[in-house]
Protein backbone atom coordinates (compact mmCIF):
# COMPACT_ATOMS: atom_id res chain seq x y z
CA UNK A 1 0.00 0.00 0.00
CA UNK A 2 0.92 3.55 -0.79
CA UNK A 3 2.13 5.73 1.83
CA UNK A 4 0.00 8.18 0.96
CA UNK A 5 -3.17 5.97 0.71
CA UNK A 6 -6.29 7.94 1.70
CA UNK A 7 -8.06 7.15 4.35
CA UNK A 8 -11.23 5.16 5.04
CA UNK A 9 -13.56 8.14 4.97
CA UNK A 10 -12.82 9.07 1.10
CA UNK A 11 -13.40 6.80 -1.58
CA UNK A 12 -9.97 5.48 -2.14
CA UNK A 13 -9.53 3.73 -5.53
CA UNK A 14 -8.46 0.17 -4.52
CA UNK A 15 -11.27 0.03 -3.38
CA UNK A 16 -13.76 -2.80 -4.98
CA UNK A 17 -16.16 -1.33 -7.26
CA UNK A 18 -18.98 -3.00 -5.53
CA UNK A 19 -22.28 -1.13 -3.99
CA UNK A 20 -22.33 -1.23 0.04
CA UNK A 21 -23.88 -3.74 1.59
CA UNK A 22 -27.25 -3.16 2.91
CA UNK A 23 -28.56 -4.46 6.21
CA UNK A 24 -30.41 -7.69 4.71
CA UNK A 25 -27.11 -8.68 2.71
CA UNK A 26 -25.54 -8.61 5.71
CA UNK A 27 -27.00 -10.56 7.98
CA UNK A 28 -27.56 -12.83 4.99
CA UNK A 29 -23.83 -13.03 3.72
CA UNK A 30 -22.53 -13.32 7.51
CA UNK A 31 -25.34 -16.34 8.31
CA UNK A 32 -24.16 -18.36 5.34
CA UNK A 33 -20.30 -17.38 6.42
CA UNK A 34 -21.05 -18.91 9.37
CA UNK A 35 -23.23 -21.89 8.68
CA UNK A 36 -20.37 -22.87 5.77
CA UNK A 37 -17.67 -22.53 8.95
CA UNK A 38 -17.07 -26.30 10.35
CA UNK A 39 -14.21 -25.45 12.54
CA UNK A 40 -13.17 -22.01 11.12
CA UNK A 41 -14.75 -19.22 9.94
CA UNK A 42 -11.93 -17.00 8.96
CA UNK A 43 -11.70 -18.47 5.92
CA UNK A 44 -15.04 -18.63 5.06
CA UNK A 45 -15.58 -14.68 5.72
CA UNK A 46 -12.38 -14.26 3.57
CA UNK A 47 -13.67 -15.99 0.87
CA UNK A 48 -17.33 -14.27 1.05
CA UNK A 49 -16.09 -10.60 1.86
CA UNK A 50 -12.76 -10.55 -0.40
CA UNK A 51 -13.58 -13.28 -3.57
CA UNK A 52 -17.36 -13.19 -3.72
CA UNK A 53 -19.34 -9.63 -2.89
CA UNK A 54 -16.16 -8.02 -3.35
CA UNK A 55 -17.01 -5.61 -0.29
CA UNK A 56 -13.18 -5.04 0.68
CA UNK A 57 -9.98 -5.73 -0.96
CA UNK A 58 -7.31 -8.54 0.32
CA UNK A 59 -5.66 -5.85 1.99
CA UNK A 60 -8.71 -4.73 4.20
CA UNK A 61 -9.55 -7.93 5.08
CA UNK A 62 -6.20 -8.19 6.77
CA UNK A 63 -6.02 -4.94 8.49
CA UNK A 64 -9.35 -5.29 9.86
CA UNK A 65 -8.42 -8.77 10.93
CA UNK A 66 -5.48 -7.91 12.51
CA UNK A 67 -7.15 -5.38 14.15
CA UNK A 68 -9.91 -8.04 15.44
CA UNK A 69 -7.21 -10.46 16.34
CA UNK A 70 -5.51 -8.24 18.69
CA UNK A 71 -8.88 -7.39 20.60
CA UNK A 72 -9.87 -9.98 23.13
CA UNK A 73 -12.75 -12.01 22.61
CA UNK A 74 -14.05 -14.34 19.90
CA UNK A 75 -12.26 -12.58 16.88
CA UNK A 76 -14.77 -13.68 14.06
CA UNK A 77 -17.48 -11.70 16.08
CA UNK A 78 -15.16 -8.90 16.28
CA UNK A 79 -15.25 -8.96 12.80
CA UNK A 80 -18.45 -9.22 11.56
CA UNK A 81 -19.54 -6.49 13.97
CA UNK A 82 -16.43 -3.80 12.69
CA UNK A 83 -17.45 -5.02 8.92
CA UNK A 84 -20.83 -4.40 9.61
CA UNK A 85 -20.58 -1.08 11.19
CA UNK A 86 -17.90 0.10 8.92
CA UNK A 87 -20.92 0.08 5.43
CA UNK A 88 -24.34 0.56 7.90
CA UNK A 89 -23.31 2.01 11.29
CA UNK A 90 -24.54 0.52 14.47
CA UNK A 91 -27.46 -1.17 12.77
CA UNK A 92 -25.22 -2.58 10.11
CA UNK A 93 -22.71 -4.14 12.87
CA UNK A 94 -25.75 -5.45 14.63
CA UNK A 95 -26.56 -7.49 11.39
CA UNK A 96 -23.73 -8.85 10.93
CA UNK A 97 -23.33 -9.91 14.22
CA UNK A 98 -27.17 -11.78 14.31
CA UNK A 99 -25.74 -13.34 10.93
CA UNK A 100 -23.19 -14.76 12.25
CA UNK A 101 -24.30 -15.95 15.70
CA UNK A 102 -28.57 -16.53 15.23
CA UNK A 103 -28.76 -19.19 12.58
CA UNK A 104 -25.32 -21.64 14.58
CA UNK A 105 -26.90 -20.36 17.92
CA UNK A 106 -30.09 -22.09 16.86
CA UNK A 107 -28.31 -25.04 15.52
CA UNK A 108 -26.43 -25.59 18.59
CA UNK A 109 -29.17 -24.91 20.81
CA UNK A 110 -31.18 -27.59 19.91
CA UNK A 111 -27.89 -29.81 19.84
CA UNK A 112 -27.73 -28.77 23.31
CA UNK A 113 -31.23 -29.93 23.98
CA UNK A 114 -31.10 -33.46 22.38
CA UNK A 115 -27.38 -33.97 24.16
CA UNK A 116 -29.69 -32.75 27.33
CA UNK A 117 -32.26 -35.45 26.44
CA UNK A 118 -30.11 -38.56 25.12
CA UNK A 119 -26.74 -37.58 26.35
CA UNK A 120 -26.65 -40.80 28.94
CA UNK A 121 -26.88 -43.14 25.91
CA UNK A 122 -24.01 -45.30 25.76
CA UNK A 123 -23.93 -45.44 21.98
CA UNK A 124 -23.79 -41.02 21.87
CA UNK A 125 -21.69 -41.17 25.15
CA UNK A 126 -19.09 -43.35 23.17
CA UNK A 127 -19.33 -41.58 19.96
CA UNK A 128 -18.92 -37.74 21.81
CA UNK A 129 -15.94 -39.54 23.67
CA UNK A 130 -14.09 -40.65 19.81
CA UNK A 131 -15.31 -37.00 18.34
CA UNK A 132 -13.27 -35.03 21.53
CA UNK A 133 -10.42 -37.26 21.31
CA UNK A 134 -9.84 -35.69 17.39
CA UNK A 135 -11.28 -32.15 18.55
CA UNK A 136 -8.14 -32.17 21.16
CA UNK A 137 -5.90 -33.51 18.56
CA UNK A 138 -7.14 -30.49 15.92
CA UNK A 139 -6.66 -28.22 18.28
CA UNK A 140 -3.18 -28.91 19.53
CA UNK A 141 -2.03 -29.00 15.95
CA UNK A 142 -3.67 -25.93 15.44
CA UNK A 143 -1.01 -24.74 18.82
CA UNK A 144 1.64 -26.30 17.41
CA UNK A 145 1.45 -24.57 13.96
CA UNK A 146 1.15 -20.96 15.85
CA UNK A 147 4.22 -21.89 17.97
CA UNK A 148 6.32 -22.70 14.73
CA UNK A 149 7.13 -18.94 13.81
CA UNK A 150 8.00 -18.46 17.51
CA UNK A 151 10.33 -21.22 17.49
CA UNK A 152 11.80 -20.49 13.43
CA UNK A 153 12.79 -16.79 15.03
CA UNK A 154 14.53 -18.18 17.89
CA UNK A 155 12.34 -15.65 19.73
CA UNK A 156 13.46 -16.58 23.37
CA UNK A 157 11.15 -14.49 24.64
CA UNK A 158 8.06 -15.55 23.31
CA UNK A 159 8.45 -18.55 24.34
CA UNK A 160 9.37 -18.03 27.48
CA UNK A 161 6.67 -15.92 28.14
CA UNK A 162 3.92 -18.55 26.05
CA UNK A 163 5.41 -21.08 28.60
CA UNK A 164 4.80 -19.28 31.64
CA UNK A 165 1.16 -18.71 30.60
CA UNK A 166 0.93 -22.44 30.01
CA UNK A 167 2.39 -22.97 33.57
CA UNK A 168 0.07 -20.63 35.22
CA UNK A 169 -3.22 -21.60 33.53
CA UNK A 170 -2.57 -25.37 32.18
CA UNK A 171 -0.74 -26.45 35.60
CA UNK A 172 -1.35 -24.12 38.19
CA UNK A 173 -5.28 -23.52 36.83
CA UNK A 174 -4.96 -19.83 38.11
CA UNK A 175 -7.71 -17.72 37.40
CA UNK A 176 -7.78 -15.75 33.85
CA UNK A 177 -8.26 -12.72 34.77
CA UNK A 178 -5.24 -12.44 37.49
CA UNK A 179 -2.92 -14.18 35.38
CA UNK A 180 -3.50 -11.69 32.45
CA UNK A 181 -3.37 -8.68 35.04
CA UNK A 182 0.23 -9.64 35.46
CA UNK A 183 0.80 -11.37 32.10
CA UNK A 184 -0.21 -8.67 29.54
CA UNK A 185 1.35 -5.16 31.09
CA UNK A 186 4.67 -7.50 31.37
CA UNK A 187 4.41 -9.01 28.30
CA UNK A 188 4.10 -4.82 26.70
CA UNK A 189 7.47 -3.94 28.79
CA UNK A 190 9.54 -6.34 27.65
CA UNK A 191 8.36 -6.29 24.20
CA UNK A 192 8.80 -2.71 24.20
CA UNK A 193 12.42 -2.93 25.85
CA UNK A 194 13.08 -4.93 23.25
CA UNK A 195 12.01 -3.02 20.05
CA UNK A 196 14.08 0.53 21.79
CA UNK A 197 17.04 -1.86 21.84
CA UNK A 198 16.70 -3.20 18.37
CA UNK A 199 16.32 0.38 16.94
CA UNK A 200 18.82 2.46 19.29
CA UNK B 1 -20.71 -14.33 43.08
CA UNK B 2 -23.00 -16.35 45.69
CA UNK B 3 -24.40 -19.72 44.88
CA UNK B 4 -28.03 -18.63 45.65
CA UNK B 5 -28.14 -16.03 42.96
CA UNK B 6 -29.98 -16.17 40.05
CA UNK B 7 -27.85 -18.84 37.96
CA UNK B 8 -28.63 -16.62 34.75
CA UNK B 9 -27.04 -13.53 36.34
CA UNK B 10 -24.18 -15.77 37.09
CA UNK B 11 -23.90 -16.96 33.54
CA UNK B 12 -24.11 -12.75 32.62
CA UNK B 13 -21.10 -12.21 34.99
CA UNK B 14 -19.36 -14.96 34.42
CA UNK B 15 -19.12 -14.92 30.94
CA UNK B 16 -19.12 -10.85 30.37
CA UNK B 17 -16.16 -10.66 32.47
CA UNK B 18 -14.31 -13.71 30.22
CA UNK B 19 -14.88 -11.56 26.92
CA UNK B 20 -12.88 -9.53 28.06
CA UNK B 21 -10.22 -11.84 28.63
CA UNK B 22 -10.20 -13.80 26.04
CA UNK B 23 -6.91 -13.30 24.61
CA UNK B 24 -6.94 -14.64 21.32
CA UNK B 25 -10.13 -15.98 20.94
CA UNK B 26 -12.63 -18.37 22.23
CA UNK B 27 -10.28 -21.32 22.28
CA UNK B 28 -8.07 -19.12 24.35
CA UNK B 29 -10.52 -19.23 27.18
CA UNK B 30 -10.82 -22.94 27.46
CA UNK B 31 -9.21 -23.47 30.46
CA UNK B 32 -11.57 -20.34 32.68
CA UNK B 33 -14.22 -22.21 31.03
CA UNK B 34 -13.37 -25.87 32.80
CA UNK B 35 -12.41 -23.86 35.71
CA UNK B 36 -15.54 -22.23 36.18
CA UNK B 37 -18.18 -24.52 34.92
CA UNK B 38 -16.07 -28.00 36.56
CA UNK B 39 -14.27 -26.79 39.58
CA UNK B 40 -16.11 -23.38 40.58
CA UNK B 41 -19.92 -24.07 39.84
CA UNK B 42 -19.66 -27.53 39.84
CA UNK B 43 -22.35 -26.85 36.55
CA UNK B 44 -21.03 -29.63 34.94
CA UNK B 45 -18.65 -32.99 34.77
CA UNK B 46 -15.66 -33.63 33.09
CA UNK B 47 -16.91 -35.79 30.61
CA UNK B 48 -19.70 -33.79 30.18
CA UNK B 49 -17.45 -31.07 29.39
CA UNK B 50 -15.73 -33.34 26.69
CA UNK B 51 -18.73 -33.57 25.43
CA UNK B 52 -20.06 -30.10 24.87
CA UNK B 53 -16.44 -29.33 23.46
CA UNK B 54 -16.81 -32.13 20.83
CA UNK B 55 -20.65 -30.86 20.46
CA UNK B 56 -19.36 -27.22 19.75
CA UNK B 57 -16.62 -28.90 17.21
CA UNK B 58 -18.95 -30.30 15.37
CA UNK B 59 -21.47 -27.56 14.59
CA UNK B 60 -21.67 -24.79 12.05
CA UNK B 61 -20.45 -21.67 13.39
CA UNK B 62 -17.90 -19.95 15.75
CA UNK B 63 -16.01 -21.60 17.91
CA UNK B 64 -17.29 -19.53 20.78
CA UNK B 65 -20.46 -21.38 20.83
CA UNK B 66 -19.17 -23.56 23.24
CA UNK B 67 -20.84 -21.55 25.77
CA UNK B 68 -23.88 -21.90 24.11
CA UNK B 69 -23.92 -25.12 25.47
CA UNK B 70 -22.79 -24.63 28.64
CA UNK B 71 -25.25 -22.16 29.08
CA UNK B 72 -27.76 -24.61 28.35
CA UNK B 73 -26.70 -26.89 30.43
CA UNK B 74 -26.93 -24.35 33.34
CA UNK B 75 -30.43 -22.81 32.72
CA UNK B 76 -31.81 -24.03 29.00
CA UNK B 77 -32.55 -21.79 26.50
CA UNK B 78 -32.75 -18.50 28.33
CA UNK B 79 -28.73 -19.65 29.76
CA UNK B 80 -27.73 -20.49 26.40
CA UNK B 81 -28.82 -16.80 24.77
CA UNK B 82 -27.54 -15.41 28.37
CA UNK B 83 -24.33 -17.09 27.85
CA UNK B 84 -23.75 -16.38 24.43
CA UNK B 85 -24.69 -13.04 24.20
CA UNK B 86 -22.63 -12.07 27.67
CA UNK B 87 -19.28 -14.07 25.73
CA UNK B 88 -19.69 -11.87 22.30
CA UNK B 89 -21.76 -8.46 23.11
CA UNK B 90 -19.16 -6.85 25.69
CA UNK B 91 -15.83 -7.49 23.36
CA UNK B 92 -18.00 -6.29 20.18
CA UNK B 93 -18.96 -3.24 21.36
CA UNK B 94 -15.11 -2.52 22.48
CA UNK B 95 -14.09 -3.82 18.98
CA UNK B 96 -16.72 -1.06 17.84
CA UNK B 97 -15.19 1.66 19.17
CA UNK B 98 -11.51 0.51 19.13
CA UNK B 99 -12.00 0.10 15.34
CA UNK B 100 -14.07 4.12 15.11
CA UNK B 101 -10.89 5.19 16.85
CA UNK B 102 -8.44 3.60 14.53
CA UNK B 103 -10.13 4.99 11.79
CA UNK B 104 -10.36 8.91 12.68
CA UNK B 105 -6.76 8.47 13.63
CA UNK B 106 -4.62 6.74 11.11
CA UNK B 107 -1.28 8.40 12.64
CA UNK B 108 1.25 5.58 12.65
CA UNK B 109 1.80 4.79 16.06
CA UNK B 110 3.82 1.44 16.33
CA UNK B 111 1.62 0.84 19.74
CA UNK B 112 -0.78 -1.47 18.21
CA UNK B 113 1.74 -3.20 16.31
CA UNK B 114 3.68 -3.57 19.94
CA UNK B 115 0.60 -4.65 21.79
CA UNK B 116 0.03 -7.32 18.99
CA UNK B 117 3.30 -8.70 19.58
CA UNK B 118 3.08 -8.57 23.12
CA UNK B 119 -0.28 -10.72 23.21
CA UNK B 120 0.45 -13.51 20.27
CA UNK B 121 3.00 -15.73 22.74
CA UNK B 122 -0.05 -15.08 25.52
CA UNK B 123 -2.92 -16.04 23.06
CA UNK B 124 -0.31 -19.32 22.62
CA UNK B 125 0.03 -20.19 26.27
CA UNK B 126 -3.44 -19.76 26.51
CA UNK B 127 -4.59 -22.00 23.67
CA UNK B 128 -1.77 -25.14 24.82
CA UNK B 129 -3.38 -24.88 28.33
CA UNK B 130 -6.65 -25.53 26.32
CA UNK B 131 -5.19 -28.36 24.65
CA UNK B 132 -3.59 -29.92 27.99
CA UNK B 133 -6.39 -29.52 30.21
CA UNK B 134 -9.03 -30.51 27.14
CA UNK B 135 -6.21 -33.94 26.72
CA UNK B 136 -6.92 -34.46 30.44
CA UNK B 137 -10.77 -34.54 30.47
CA UNK B 138 -10.90 -36.35 26.75
CA UNK B 139 -7.74 -38.99 26.89
CA UNK B 140 -9.12 -40.87 29.50
CA UNK B 141 -7.20 -44.32 27.83
CA UNK B 142 -4.39 -45.11 26.18
CA UNK B 143 -6.03 -45.98 22.87
CA UNK B 144 -8.08 -42.58 23.51
CA UNK B 145 -4.40 -40.71 23.58
CA UNK B 146 -3.12 -42.13 20.76
CA UNK B 147 -6.34 -40.99 18.93
CA UNK B 148 -5.45 -37.12 19.69
CA UNK B 149 -1.76 -37.73 18.80
CA UNK B 150 -2.64 -39.03 15.56
CA UNK B 151 -5.31 -36.70 15.00
CA UNK B 152 -2.71 -33.40 15.66
CA UNK B 153 0.15 -35.42 13.77
CA UNK B 154 -2.27 -35.71 10.55
CA UNK B 155 -3.62 -32.07 10.64
CA UNK B 156 -0.56 -30.56 11.34
CA UNK B 157 1.56 -32.42 8.28
CA UNK B 158 -1.56 -32.86 5.38
CA UNK B 159 -4.23 -30.74 4.41
CA UNK B 160 -6.90 -33.04 5.43
CA UNK B 161 -10.54 -31.63 5.59
CA UNK B 162 -10.58 -31.86 9.72
CA UNK B 163 -14.28 -32.93 9.61
CA UNK B 164 -12.89 -36.48 8.49
CA UNK B 165 -11.06 -36.70 11.62
CA UNK B 166 -13.90 -35.63 14.16
CA UNK B 167 -15.93 -38.53 12.01
CA UNK B 168 -13.06 -40.92 12.41
CA UNK B 169 -12.74 -40.06 16.16
CA UNK B 170 -16.90 -41.01 16.18
CA UNK B 171 -16.78 -44.00 14.49
CA UNK B 172 -13.81 -45.11 16.35
CA UNK B 173 -15.70 -44.46 19.82
CA UNK B 174 -18.60 -45.97 18.30
CA UNK B 175 -17.12 -49.11 17.88
CA UNK B 176 -16.27 -49.31 21.56
CA UNK B 177 -12.40 -48.67 20.71
CA UNK B 178 -12.19 -45.88 23.24
CA UNK B 179 -13.49 -47.16 25.76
Amino acid sequence: MPPDSPTAASPAPDIPTSTPPGLIALFVAFAKISLAGFGGVLVWARRAIVDQHRWMTADEFNETYALCHFLPGPNVVNLSVVFGSRFRGIPGGIAAFAGLLGPPMLIVTMLAALYAHFGEIDALRRILAGVSCAAVGLLISAVFRMMMPLVKRRDLVGLVVMAAVFTAIGLLRLPLPAVLLVAIPLSIAITFAIRRRVTA
Amino acid sequence: MNSDANPIWTLVWTFGLMSLFAVGGANAAIPEMHRVAVDVQHWMTDKQFADVFAISQMSPGPNVLIVTLIGYSVAGVGGALAATLAMCVPTAVLAYYVSRLFARSRTHSRWPAIIQAALVPLSIGLMSASGLILALTSDRTWIAAVVTVVAAVLAFATRLNPLWMLLAGGCLGFAGVIG
